[in-house]
């Protein structure tokens, strides 16, 4: 088995501060991955870095795609790349609106991924649509309504749907629950929880959010200013955390 | 395999607990911790509150990282070490190898009781049916009412849970299983229903460690004792 994603060295600075530092990992199929930290650590450049959305400086994102082999995520063309973003990948964004088209409706943002990797019947278009309606939890009553009607949560929801429909292997997810109500963020959760099971997804998560990270992943990197301080499975970590950073996040949890 | 020969091997162990926030203060735990368990075995650890229990069989189960020694444990007809273990074998070894069944469940919300339960059955491949089958049939004997089977366990009592909790570690018919404390906070008649079932699994070959307070369960269970020695005490714990 080769791993799906192989990070290598990834390094990213902006002017001259160090935004991510030498980041070193493999990401196996069906693994979902944390990389949780405080605000400013890093997490969100490294995944957009692997995501191919930013240009590292230094090091390489190696991803095994479906049926050509590995590729170099950042020496692909960007028509290529931007062909494997739809196809293969999926990027849940913390802020919906900017994975949303907010001026075409619910079941236009989920058919859109559809027919820009070729299909074209309406009829299938739409059931799919339907579907993934279902899957997420939204009203198929309010499958023509634009999503700039919709609550936070929906939209969330909405987002996820319209990343699953093509059937990715490696989403890639930012603070996916960050600003929602504790209670929408529950039914989120677990919704994601048993998507990611049942598709047999593989998934690099960035949250800040412990709480978060020990539902939904398998395994954590801890990231302070730009470099992973301790990596391990998610249980691990959290219940037996060795650097003083982690301690000091695990120790600040609030008790409920 | 032999029923006779091991299928967990520990040898040389030994877990300290570095606390940052207090200097850097070392609490040394497991000093030398050496064991073997057979199928058919239950080995129960003894010893005095703080002994470290606890931290040995939450390191056997890959929870926490010893700094020395070694775990090695059958897995798919191989013999794996867990200690520095990539997470994923300890994740493989969990799923198809070792159960733990600990004093608390953690709750997922929204989930169905019978579906909590089912779910390491069908991680394994099981159909949905079989699983589902097999999680009422647990549930049912662990004495946890029908009425209650389709509801998320979150409102349930502390013993409710608990006996979910066996279920949800029991389904997967684990060559080795490590319990804590699985009887604590079930009364009599639960608890004995719970004994009947850890039995069995012993008696049909698998290998178990334990922590039982409780002297009765013991008796019922254990095949062997292993003492966990108190770690000698820092010379001055900040408090």
């Amino acid at each position: 088995m080769t791993p799906l994603l192989s990070a290598k060295s990834v390094t990213k600075r902006f002017g001259g501060r160090v935004a991510c530092r030498d980041i070193s990992f493999d990401l196996w199929p069906g693994e979902v991955l944390g990389i949780v930290g405080e605000s400013g650590s890093g997490k969100t450049t490294l995944l957009n870095c692997l995501a191919g959305r930013l240009q590292p400086d230094d090091g390489s994102v190696v991803y095994e795609t479906a049926s050509a082999g590995t590729i170099d995520v950042h020496r692909l063309s960007e028509a290529r790349r931007r062909l494997l973003a739809r196809t293969e990948w999926g990027f849940v964004n913390q802020d919906a609106r900017e994975g949303l088209r907010m001026g075409v409706s619910a079941g236009a943002n989920i058919g859109e991924r559809l027919m820009a990797i070729g299909a074209r019947h309406y009829g299938d278009i739409r059931q799919a649509a339907s579907d993934w309606m279902g899957r997420v939890e939204l009203d198929l009553d309010r499958i023509d309504d634009r999503p700039t009607t919709y609550s936070g949560g929906m939209r969330q929801r909405l987002q996820i749907a319209r990343n699953l429909v093509s059937n990715p292997r490696l989403v890639f997810m930012d603070e996916p629950t960050g600003g929602l109500d504790v209670s929408v963020q529950a039914r989120l959760l677990d919704l994601l929880r048993g998507l990611v099971d049942r598709f047999h997804l593989s998934a690099v998560l960035v949250t800040h959010d412990l709480g978060v990270a020990r539902l939904l992943t398998h395994r954590l990197m801890v990231m302070q200013g730009g470099q992973v301080v301790e990596a391990g499975l998610t249980d691990q970590v959290l219940d037996d955390p060795q650097h003083a950073y982690t301690q000091m996040l695990v120790a600040s949890i609030l008790p409920v | 395999m032999n029923a006779m020969s091991p299928v967990l091997r520990v040898s040389g162990l030994a877990k300290s607990f570095v606390m940052h926030a207090q200097g850097g203060l070392e609490l040394p735990v497991l000093r030398d911790e050496t064991l073997d368990v057979a199928p058919g075995e239950c080995l129960a650890l003894v010893g005095p509150s703080g002994a470290g229990k606890s931290t040995l069989l939450r390191s056997l189960y890959g929870n926490y990282r010893p700094q020395k020694g070694s775990i090695r444990i059958r897995h798919r007809d191989d013999w794996v070490e867990l200690v520095n273990a990539e997470p994923r074998l300890t994740i493989d070894v969990r799923r198809h190898t070792m159960g733990f069944v600990s004093q608390f469940l953690r709750v997922i919300p929204r989930v169905a009781t019978v579906d909590v339960v089912a779910e390491p059955m069908l991680r394994l491949g099981a159909s949905p049916e079989d699983a589902r089958r097999c999680a009422e049939f647990l549930l049912a004997v662990l004495g946890i009412p029908e009425r209650l089977w389709t509801l998320p366990p979150a409102t349930f009592s502390g013993g409710e849970q608990q006996r979910v909790n066996i279920a949800r570690s029991l389904i997967a018919d684990y060559p080795v299983l490590l319990l804590d404390e699985p009887t604590a906070s079930l009364d009599v008649a639960n608890r004995n229903g719970v004994i009947d079932l850890i039995r069995d699994r012993r008696d049909a070959g698998a290998a178990i460690v334990g922590i039982f307070h409780d002297i009765a369960v013991r008796d019922a269970l254990a095949t062997r004792l292993h003492a966990v020695e108190p770690p000698n005490a820092p010379a001055r714990v900040p408090l």
